[in-house]
């Protein structure tokens, strides 16, 4: 019999949202006693219901709540109601994440003190930094398997015919950091098997060698006993007593009806639109607002990458689509160097798509001979996504709309981004590096595509050493609202230029451990 | 498709009307509409759509999405998914209506023919620019590109294997089996 919370039940930590933050957040708390609820919006689908099969899968776990794109982006065209492809399921958006597990660089925690002013940009740095981490992304690696780290004693994932391609013109054009940390299973581990390069990684892993808290974290949660997961639960408001402590949440249950759940700790963790959207449909008399909003930062400095993609077609076969999804990576221009005309970095990451899928992102609303005889070639494609350092502004963000209502009869989130100027200096070096790289082995031809819909979200709710700049403090803890916490990477200062997921993890894992103590505290 | 969004009791079909997938300029096609085989699809004719219109947007299809070394049934069977919507929304049935007759009127104009008599491709394609921002077209061609390249049968000609877990993965199936580098 599954563990059953009464919902008056006041010494629970109600924890929103089950991906790479909740989900991880609620396994290490229930390792430790504490007692969890964890309430996710989307439903509980197993790896039985996941089909190799792009457009079947985006339509069974997509979150396609309607968003609306605002701002001076390309998604205002081509992805108006769509800014961010992300899950709406238990496991979140570590069903879809293709497995990258990049550490931060110690200068991503400083990321006013390394660039200083620059216009139009909310830079700041972070309370923590890398070496209070580096602990975590230990922990982090060796909880997920991450391949070819000392954590997990896992040898890297074989080579796959896209990683060849581009490791081989990297190596051409003289890069030298070519990797792929992946938290894939290169053996069994954990209980789980070794991967056998499916591909549709982002389809969800079929097999589970992929890490996601959907059957790690989660089930190993649940086995304590100290923790009740309650899917198709949307967390309408998040509700405070008198003294402007949180004293538990309002959500729709599984049967539509509104329920209460009390709560001695609430910890949103809900991915960075869906997170500062329930602080700021929070607001009360007290916190007019929003809830943890004295700053006026909730729902500001939204980060996402700044990204690009581009195929490249070679005179010979590739396969792309043949093994895991994230191929080669290319490390080289990670670092800051402002000889290149930008600040900042970029990783080069290989990431093949399906025929169904390249068809629809390759030139969104294109057609005629120029779209189908690339199309033609689409086995000799390699295929990259350009993942840079997106710098903080204050005005991109998530807001809510004045009038139109979702399903719940919350108001219908607008999501607003403007590129930096920075933006498209980055965009255009990447997309030139990866021509290079693909012309040295001999691609014919290559094209330049817009960014898909954000997957990396971030920096919403971000953190700060002073209220008045930020959310919440070095530990993800509402600066206003000590049991408060964030748990998402919303929580991110700064976006990097690395994938969020083994830092929503690292923080999960250390916020965890402040959370225990502090509740054995009785400061919590 | 009727598939219950939990608690609402939306269907999944009305859920996504203006939300994701149309947002991409695509239209999830049903499954079902694309499982005949081209041979099969090609005997049977459709519902909603005269023959006349169908035989236009057959034309139509193949100079958005033009692939030589695809026969005329891959096309029949990618447009099906409109004739099936048509069946059903008065609204979409008349978009197509209107749209054909809009199209063979600005070939008669120009050509002094119907849309599907004008010879060169060229000068249909010239036709087709003319409309692409407009809600006819947009339709014709979000639908395309599931009724086209979301198509199993087709897969194999564009030299993509699809689903691979029910065959043990790409591990003893040329995952790196690449020799020209």
């Amino acid at each position: 019999m599954a563990t059953q919370f009464r919902l008056d039940d006041d010494q629970v930590v109600v924890i929103v949202g089950s991906g790479a933050g909740g989900g991880t957040l609620a396994n290490e708390l229930a390792q430790k006693g504490v007692k969890c609820v964890v309430l996710e919006a989307g439903k509980h689908y197993q790896p039985d219901d996941f089909e190799n099969d792009e457009w079947a899968m985006f339509n069974k776990i997509s979150w396609l709540d309607k968003r609306i794109s605002a701002g001076g982006w390309h998604h205002t065209k081509t992805y108006p109601n769509l800014p961010a492809w992300i899950v709406k399921g238990v496991g979140g958006s570590t069903i879809h994440w293709a497995g990258l597990a990049l550490r931060f660089l110690p200068h991503d925690f400083r990321n006013k003190s390394t660039y200083g002013h620059v216009d139009g940009a909310n830079l700041l740095d972070w309370p923590i930094g890398y070496d209070d981490l580096e602990p975590y992304y230990f922990r982090a690696e060796k909880k997920m398997g991450v391949a070819g780290s000392a954590a997990s004693g896992l040898p890297l994932l074989p080579e796959n015919n896209h990683y060849k391609v581009i490791a081989a013109g990297a190596r051409k054009v003289g890069y030298k950091q070519i990797v792929r940390p992946m938290a894939i299973n290169s053996q069994a581990y954990d209980g789980r098997p070794g991967c056998q390069q499916l591909g549709f990684c982002m389809q969800g892993c079929k097999m589970t060698a992929k890490w996601s808290t959907l059957y790690t974290e989660i089930p190993k949660a649940l086995e304590t006993g100290r923790v009740e997961l309650r899917p198709q639960s949307m967390v309408l408001k998040i509700e405070h007593d008198k003294t402007g402590k949180v004293s538990g949440v309002v959500y729709v249950d599984q049967h539509g009806r509104t329920q209460r759940q009390a709560a001695r700790v609430v910890c949103v963790a809900g991915n960075s639109i869906e997170s500062p959207r329930l602080l700021l449909n929070s607001a009360s008399s007290m916190f007019p607002d929003g809830l943890a909003n004295s700053s006026g930062q909730v729902g500001r400095n939204y980060l996402t990458h700044t990204t690009a993609a581009a195929v490249a077609i070679h005179k010979k076969p590739v396969h792309m689509y043949r093994g895991t999804a994230l191929a080669a990576v290319i490390s080289d221009e990670a670092d800051p160097n402002p000889d290149r005309g930008f600040f900042g970095g970029y990783h080069l990451e290989g990431l093949a798509l399906g025929l169904p899928y390249t068809a629809a992102f390759m030139k969104p609303g294109g057609w005629g001979r120029d779209v189908t005889s690339a199309l033609e070639m689409y086995d000799h494609m390699s295929c990259v996504w350009v993942c840079g350092e997106d710098f903080a502004q204050e005005q991109n963000g998530v807001t809510l709309h004045p009038t139109e209502k979702d399903q719940y009869g919350l108001p219908v989130p607008i999501v607003s981004k403007t590129d930096h100027a920075n933006d498209a200096a980055i965009r255009r070096h990447g997309l030139a590096q990866f021509r290079k790289v693909s012309e040295a082995v001999g691609a014919t031809r290559v094209i330049d595509m817009p960014p898909y819909p954000a997957s990396h979200n971030m920096g919403t709710n971000r953190m700060s050493a002073k209220a008045r700049d930020g959310v919440v403090n070095k530990w993800g803890q509402a600066h206003d609202i000590k049991n408060l916490f964030i748990s998402d990477g919303s929580q991110f200062t700064s976006s990097s230029a690395a994938n969020p997921t083994l830092t929503i993890v690292a923080l999960a894992i250390r916020q965890a451990e402040y959370i225990a103590g502090a509740m054995q505290r009785k400061e919590l | 498709m009727t598939t219950s969004i939990g608690e609402t009791g939306l269907s999944r079909r009305s859920f996504l009307k203006g939300s994701g997938l149309a947002a991409l300029g695509v239209t999830l096609v049903p499954l079902s509409a694309l499982l005949a085989s081209p041979n099969a699809m090609a005997a049977k004719p459709f519902k909603t759509l005269s023959p006349a219109a169908a035989k236009t947007l057959e034309r139509m299809a193949r100079d958005i999405f033009p692939h030589d070394k695809l026969a005329d049934p891959y096309y029949r069977q990618a447009i099906a998914p409109l004739d099936a919507e048509a069946g059903k929304n008065a609204a979409t049935a008349s978009l197509l209506a209107d749209g054909v007759s809009a199209l063979d009127a600005a070939a008669r104009q120009r050509y002094g023919r119907p849309y599907t008599a004008v010879a060169k491709e060229e000068d249909r394609v010239a036709l087709l620019k003319a409309i692409e921002s407009g809600p006819f077209f947009q339709k014709v061609r979000g639908n395309l590109v599931t009724g086209l390249y979301n198509n199993k049968a087709l897969w194999p000609q564009f030299g993509y294997e699809g689903s691979s877990w029910e065959k043990g993965g790409y591990l003893h199936r040329g995952f790196d089996d690449i020799d020209w580098l």
